[in-house]
């Protein structure tokens, strides 16, 4: 059986956070996914947006985590190379009762050491960002808030991990324990048993289940909370950052946000649901996150809409550990009591994103603290570097690029202007790209105006070729999502497809 | 390569191949044609089924076969193809960007050029519809390619959203290929799509269509397991307690085509909100002086004789304005939708172009005349055009032609404005 010293469940930023973290140490570490590719579950559907702090009610771990987090973003966003930038944030009061609610908020912000929060007039907030609600009376503002591409986050994590000698085995989900006593020995997986010493709880959704199976916290339960939210056409609505309403007690409310991508984000609402992986949205909720917008920013066009989605938190119901903090849906992070050899990280919900990588330094040193020797790797490499990504370069740079592999002159994705090279690079890359989905994660591709009309063949055949399946093997999300039934004809088709809609010229 | 051309015409399908044919014939030296499939054709390439070309040749092909006649007599002409390249940028002095894995990034520079990029399709999130996202879902014109250009099928029960062209040619080709198309839902009270494609294309198969109705939601975490069908009401509401579901593992979407007009902002062109496609005259001219618009990328046409027919009137266009004879004329007189009219092509006429014969207006009605109709082009109370229909639909382009014996009146008028109504 295969040992290792750590096993991390759950592929999400938490986990790849933490794989990263640990890959810098003498250690072996293995992490487990049950789903297709990294990053697939709420990590795949959240907000992108890196908090500033002043949300989380002080002396609760989520308000430290998320200050702490925050620091964080820019060496982590410089070290792994993707997308972050610090553009701020406004909470805005549209009606004159929600002021004081603004002021309170940012005796929370300096509470938990958020630094760069100012109060704005409505003209000062028009000014700039006109396309706020002229009604709007006051802001505040933030200015270490960010907005980041979660997804190259979490795959830029996973990718150093990987690379500095992390294990990472997908489509493998977490069964049960190995117990000896109250010791933790190993895992069982869909893929077979492990041996392990720790096991790193990090299973979002399901953290509660696992936990139980080690007959930990029998009364924590997480509830998954549905977000729901519409892309829309970044031609129809040039904003710069991040736009809050006045937050609710449940959540940060329906917000209107810029990407780095481009096309802004509106929502999300917050509905608990049964099912954790009920990803679908709702007439009613898309009309609530629709109204909600509206509010924010009441020039909304519904022509502008190109996208939607939805996405669960892991809400939890631990109580904040600080005497004398009321607060019933704290984060987990520790080392669970009653067995030896498990660490949960539970219930991480918003400002989630934000917290992972100090969430990962946490664990750290929970581990040191637990007697773990931690011995530093003299090999480890903290960086890793994005492949090339044609939209965003000069013209002299993609004639350059191209001129290296044609295959980069290729437009696949035309609304996102993602080109065949890009593709195929992250087909082959340290965490190959298997499916549509992790394609579209990793480039942006088909998540544009014509939400992949256009490129899905092409892309198909690309997937197909490169992996050297048959298109009708080729999935949008790992097995039981394929595209395609059968060829039309009873010949064999299989090769002739890709060559045809995507062959080689020159080199590459 | 050359690098500088009289006119350059961005897209092959039949609006782009047209204008580059009468480009040419019109005294164009050089007349480029970038494509960004591999082969030039367009759309009409996976357009197997027949009906095309009645109108203009006198002649019932299919999409390959039309679009080839066009596509050789452009060779022949001499006019360059360029495929598998991609406009990446163009502009208002027109200059091009043009990227591929053959010729790699270049810039190229015309006197004139043709927009010929055609329309895309609406998506699910466009019309907003809830459930999850599985795989299974796809537009219409994406199922036709994987069907008739890849040889594989995307599903084996079907259910059909939208009474669009494609999606009835789309239910009669599944259903050959051994599928079993469900059901065509259509959210309006009428077909919205050719009555002779319901006739050949649905009931000629024994394929259910079912009006007022629309998808509820999409059901499946991996793949499409069903689809909620609900009614909806005379504003598109779904009406409670009328979800029914449909067993089925591929949704396809026929609802809608929006002209794709991404470059012609870049460079500048105004469009306009009503058609999706720029504002053009009578010549296809748009507003950036020297870029012409030609086919759906204008405006979503019903049959491709007309795209053809917009292509050469936009390609002499452009190859006038190359060789610099291109008159600029008096103050265009301006056309508006009125009664009944969701949009007139083109949005202005310049009165001169009565002399060189008469000139074709293309409209759409917003809601349909079962009974006789008339469309009627006026100016204030005085009547300038009117012209009889058997019937007005939605999802059927009306046309009525200005004569040249209304060049007095049109040059006197301040704006023109077409209505549809009961006769």
């Amino acid at each position: 059986m295969q040992t290792y010293d750590v096993v991390i469940i759950g592929a999400g930023v938490v986990g790849c956070m933490v794989a990263r973290a640990l890959s810098r140490y003498d250690l072996s570490v293995l992490l487990i996914e049950k789903e297709a590719d990294v990053g697939a579950g709420t990590s795949s559907a959240n907000t992108a947006i890196v908090h500033a702090g002043y949300d989380p009610m002080p002396g609760t771990l989520k308000a430290a985590l998320n200050v702490a987090g925050n620091r964080m973003w820019d060496t982590l966003a410089a070290e792994l190379d993707f997308a972050f930038e610090r553009r701020g944030d406004y909470v805005v009061a549209v009606e004159p009762e929600e002021v004081p609610r603004l002021e309170l908020l940012r005796q929370q912000g300096i509470a938990n050491g958020v630094t760069g929060l100012a109060m704005l007039s409505g003209e000062e907030l028009r000014r700039r960002e006109p396309l706020v609600n002229p009604r709007a009376c006051a802001a505040l503002w933030a200015s270490t808030s960010g907005i980041c591409d979660p997804f190259a986050a979490v795959l830029a994590a996973a990718e150093n991990a990987v690379t500095n000698g992390v294990t990472l085995m997908l489509e493998t989900a977490f069964e049960g324990f190995h117990m000896e006593g109250r010791r933790i020995a190993g895992v069982r997986t869909s893929r077979g048993s492990l041996r392990c010493r720790w096991v790193v709880n990090a299973a979002g959704l399901y953290a509660d289940e696992v936990m139980h199976k080690a007959g930990v916290r029998p009364d924590f339960a997480i509830t998954p909370r549905r977000g729901e939210y519409y892309v829309l056409d970044r031609a129809q609505l040039p904003l710069r950052s991040v736009l809050f309403p006045v937050p609710t007690d449940v959540s940060k409310g329906i917000l209107v946000t810029a990407t780095v991508h481009g096309n802004p984000i509106v929502g999300p609402n917050a509905r608990d649901v049964a099912g954790k992986e009920d990803r679908s949205a709702t007439r009613e909720g898309l009309e609530e996150v629709w109204q909600g917008a509206e509010r924010l920013v009441p020039s909304l066009d519904p022509r502008s809409i190109i996208g939607l989605f939805a996405g669960l938190r892991a809400a939890g119901n631990a109580r904040c550990l600080t005497p004398g903090v009321d607060y019933g849906h704290d984060f987990v992070v520790e080392i669970a009591e009653g067995v030896h050899g498990l660490v949960n990280l539970a219930g991480i919900e918003s400002p989630g994103l934000t917290a992972a990588p100090a969430i990962a330094e946490r664990v750290v040193e929970l581990l040191r603290d637990a007697g773990e020797p931690l011995r530093e790797k003299r090999s480890w490499n903290p960086i890793r570097r994005a492949r090339p990504r044609f939209r965003d370069l000069l013209p002299e740079q993609q004639a350059e690029l191209v001129r290296r592999d044609p295959l980069y002159g290729r437009i696949v994705c035309r609304c996102e202007m993602v080109t065949e090279g890009e593709i195929v690079a992250e087909i082959h890359a340290p965490i190959p790209a298997r499916t549509y989905d992790a394609l579209k994660r990793r480039t942006w591709l088909g998540t544009g105006r014509c939400q992949g009309g256009f490129d899905t063949p092409r892309v198909l055949a690309i997937l197909a070729r490169e992996l050297g399946i048959s298109p009708v093997q080729v999935t949008k999300k790992g097995p039981g999502s394929e595209f395609l039934s059968r060829p039309t004809k009873d010949t064999d088709w299989s090769g002739t497809g890709p060559e045809r809609a995507g062959h080689r010229v020159g080199g590459g | 390569m050359r690098r500088s051309y009289d006119v350059i015409v961005v897209g092959s399908g039949p609006g782009g191949m047209a204008a580059a044919v009468a480009a040419k014939k019109n005294g164009a030296r050089d007349v480029l044609v970038i494509e960004r499939d591999v082969e030039p054709g367009g759309i009409l390439l996976q357009c197997i089924h027949h009906g095309f070309g009645v109108e203009t040749l006198r002649q019932d092909l299919t999409g390959p076969a039309y679009a080839q006649r066009f596509v050789d007599e452009a060779l022949s002409l001499g006019v360059d193809v360029m495929v598998d390249a991609m406009v990446l940028r163009i502009t208002p002095s027109r200059h091009l960007w043009v990227t591929s894995a053959r010729s790699g990034l270049v810039e190229l520079e015309a006197r004139a050029i043709v927009l010929a990029m055609g329309c895309r399709e609406r998506t699910r999130a466009q019309i907003r519809i809830p459930g999850s996202r599985p795989a299974g879902v796809y537009t219409a014109g994406t199922a036709q390619r994987l069907v008739n250009v890849e040889g594989y099928m995307p599903g084996r029960r079907f259910v059909i959203l939208g009474s669009g062209d494609i999606g009835m040619i789309m239910a009669r080709r599944l259903t050959l290929e051994g599928a079993r198309v469900e059901r065509v839902l259509e959210i309006m009270p009428y077909l919205t799509g050719l009555t002779r494609n319901y006739v050949q294309c649905l009931l000629d198969y024994g394929v259910p269509l079912q009006l007022s109705h629309t998808v509820g939601r999409i059901l499946g975490d991996r793949r499409v397991e069903a689809v909620e069908a609900v009614q909806v009401d005379e504003r598109w509401r779904p009406v409670p307690g009328t979800g029914e579901l449909i067993p089925c593992d591929t949704l396809l979407l026929s609802v809608g085509l929006i002209p794709e007009n991404e470059l012609s902002r870049q460079a500048g062109v105004a469009l306009d909100p009503a058609t999706g496609g720029p504002y053009v005259d009578e010549g296809f001219g748009t507003s950036v002086p020297g870029i012409f618009a030609a086919g759906n990328v204008v405006h979503v046409y019903d049959l491709v004789d007309w795209v053809t027919e917009a292509g050469y009137v936009a390609g002499r266009s452009a190859a006038r304005f190359a060789l610099g004879d291109q008159v600029q004329g008096a103050a265009s007189v301006g056309l508006r939708a009125g009664e009944n009219v969701r949009y007139v092509v083109p949005q202005r006429l310049n009165p001169e172009s009565l002399a060189d014969g008469p000139q074709r207006l293309q409209l759409r009605v917003v809601r349909p005349i079962e009974g006789r109709a008339r469309v009627q082009v006026a100016d204030g109370d005085s009547l300038i055009a009117e012209q009889r229909l058997r019937y007005a639909r939605p999802g059927e382009m009306v046309t009525v032609t200005l004569p040249p014996s209304a060049y007095d009146r049109v040059r006197q008028a301040k704006a023109l404005v077409v209505c549809v109504t009961e006769a």
